[in-house]
């Protein structure tokens, strides 16, 4: 059952909140063990929060666009007096201060939090397998991964537990995981939902958003998020458009250019190609105008973000010191304790891109690596803008191939090309969405993305409803 | 650029506040190697007239009003601390005299 469609009953009065948590609990309770889609299920507070919204409709009041909603928060969102833990053992025992601005207006929206969800450690990684606390599996094969870093918020939504789930994408988070677990995953664009009290990872980069199961439902959920908070700095100070009022508008007479560096990418698995030119020709029969396009610089686009995405976590990851909230490790004096803790704390994959930052900004290195990457951003930017001259919106594969088994991509370098056909548009500040579109020949989903230019959210979900109604 | 060295690794891992044993100091050495030669591609560009980017889109400063607000709860905050003393942090001697 979609979001929108518990949220009418349960505003109708048609369905009490407390069914439908029960429901999303019990398939929980059978199949959460095998998953481990969560780091922690809030069952007694989603019940009372249930009982809450059931207690609000029967006084007449409405409690919202997303009344009654399951969700899950990925764990690197702030949630007051609620352990939240990036998946890593340095914040053990941290329960945040404040709420995320983002949980503070999902719980204004009538959403009832069920849990906490599993990532690889601080967002780093696409696996899931980077977890402090063991990875996530894939409720389409648990021998393969679910993605990520947002692994347990994708799988969370593919296995029932949650009707709607949030994550967040730094170069592909939310959207390769959408993609290996056949659900919409949406990447906003940067600024335009507020990222207080989301833990940083590459602050140039994050952006929060859905992970759904239907196109309509991340339409809803971005309405309720998107918009400016004077507590993030970098929040677009503009009001956001009716995502969901635009989904009725089709893509009759839309521009849409598949990129043809995507396409020809190596390591692109033949049958994501296939998927990809069916859906090409779904939009085009739906009305729209597909044709291929170049976007040249995007080929730098991985190497570009290996070293910014990293030197912004070093310096960000500094925080992790022993002395303010989380694990400590005593030593003699405070430097000793700082990195006793710090090495007891980080997995291996926070420790590589730590170190691969703090290289990539140190003397002597900072123009041929940092500089470097920064300017090649620009000509990403660039040549991203060339190509929204002729066209409305991009389509390519979201990931290279179908979801892949544990310890396949255990070489550091192998994980990151994961990633390729997604960076662009972080490296942008682009928004993107990933729609299910048919099978791998293994059977298991695969995802289509669709590139939008900045804040051009309302049209990239009129495209992805197509996909969707042509995937069937 | 030179392909990096053990010695570099030790050293980066030093200015990080990591400590690694022999076995990790190889493993992260030839590992990072790897990321880095992909990055060759970004190297061998030459960009002299590209200015460079470090947000996606201009940032400029954000004043707000200066009222007093609420801010967080120190006891709240402190409570959160590994140690905690007299309303403040507490952490281990710094200049590594006695306490």
């Amino acid at each position: 059952m979609s979001a929108n469609d518990i949220a009418r009953d349960v505003r109708a009065g048609d369905r009490s909140a407390r069914d439908v948590l029960d429901e999303h609990l019990a398939r929980i309770d059978e199949r959460e063990a095998e998953i481990h889609a969560f780091n922690l299920v809030m069952a007694d507070e989603a019940r009372a929060r249930a009982a809450d919204i059931d207690a609000r409709v029967a006084r007449g009041e409405d409690p919202g666009p997303l009344a009654g909603v399951p969700i899950a928060l990925k764990d690197n969102f702030c949630t007051r007096g609620i352990p939240t833990t990036c998946s890593s053992k340095i914040l053990e025992g941290w329960r945040p201060p404040y709420d995320a601005t983002v949980v503070e207006r999902l719980e204004a929206a009538g959403a009832v939090v069920v849990g906490k969800t599993n990532l690889d450690e601080f967002a780093m990684g696409s696996s899931t397998e980077n977890s402090a606390f063991g990875p996530t599996r894939n409720p389409h094969d648990t021998s393969r991964v679910p993605g990520g870093s947002s692994g347990g918020s994708a799988a969370a939504v593919a296995a029932g537990f949650a009707a709607m789930s949030f994550g967040s994408d730094t170069g592909g988070s939310i959207r390769q995981p959408a993609a290996l677990c056949g659900v919409v995953g949406v990447k906003p664009t940067y600024g335009l939902v507020s990222r207080y009290g989301l833990v940083a990872f590459a602050s140039s980069l994050d952006q929060i958003g859905p992970f759904t199961s239907t196109v309509a439902d991340a339409a809803t959920s971005l309405d309720v998020i998107a918009g400016h908070d004077p507590r993030d700095t970098t929040s677009i100070p503009v009001a956001p458009p009716d995502h969901t009022k635009a989904l009725d508008d089709g893509i009759d007479g839309l521009r849409i250019g598949v990129v043809t560096e995507f396409l020809q990418a190596e390591g692109l698995a033949p049958d994501v190609a296939a998927r990809v030119r069916e859906a090409a020709d779904a939009l085009d029969r739906a009305g729209a105008k597909v044709e291929e396009t170049s976007v040249p610089s995007t080929i730098y686009g991985l190497s570009a973000y290996y070293l910014i995405a990293p030197a912004e976590a070093s310096s960000n990851l500094a925080r992790y010191d022993g002395v303010r909230y989380g694990l400590r490790v005593d030593a003699p004096t405070t430097a000793e304790m700082n990195a006793r803790t710090r090495t007891a704390g980080f997995g291996a994959e926070v420790k590589r891109r730590i170190m691969l930052g703090t290289y990539a900004l140190s003397a002597g290195y900072y123009d041929a690596y940092y500089g470097k990457a920064q300017r090649v951003r620009t000509l990403i930017l660039r040549d991203f803008e060339r190509a929204y001259e002729s066209f409305d919106l991009l389509l390519g594969p979201t990931a290279p191939a179908t979801a892949f088994a544990f310890g396949a991509k255990a070489d550091p370098l192998a994980m990151y090309l994961n990633d390729v056909f997604t960076i662009p548009s972080n490296l942008a500040g682009h928004p993107a969405v990933s729609v299910p579109f048919g099978r791998g020949d293994d059977g298991l989903p695969v995802g289509v993305q669709v590139l939008a230019p900045a804040l051009a959210e309302a049209t990239m979900l009129r495209a992805a409803a197509a996909l969707e109604a042509a995937a069937g | 650029m030179g392909s990096l060295s053990r010695d570099d690794v030790a050293h980066v891992a030093k200015l990080a506040r990591l400590e690694l044993t022999d076995d990790e100091l190889d493993l992260f050495t030839s590992q990072l190697a790897a990321v880095l030669d992909h990055a060759a591609d970004v190297e061998a560009l030459d960009l002299a007239d590209v200015p460079p980017t470090a947000h996606p889109y201009p940032l400029r400063n954000v004043f707000r009003d200066d009222d007093v607000r609420p801010t967080l709860d120190r006891d709240e905050v402190l409570g959160q601390a590994p140690a905690a003393e007299d309303g403040r942090f507490r952490v281990p001697p710094i200049l590594g005299e006695e306490p």
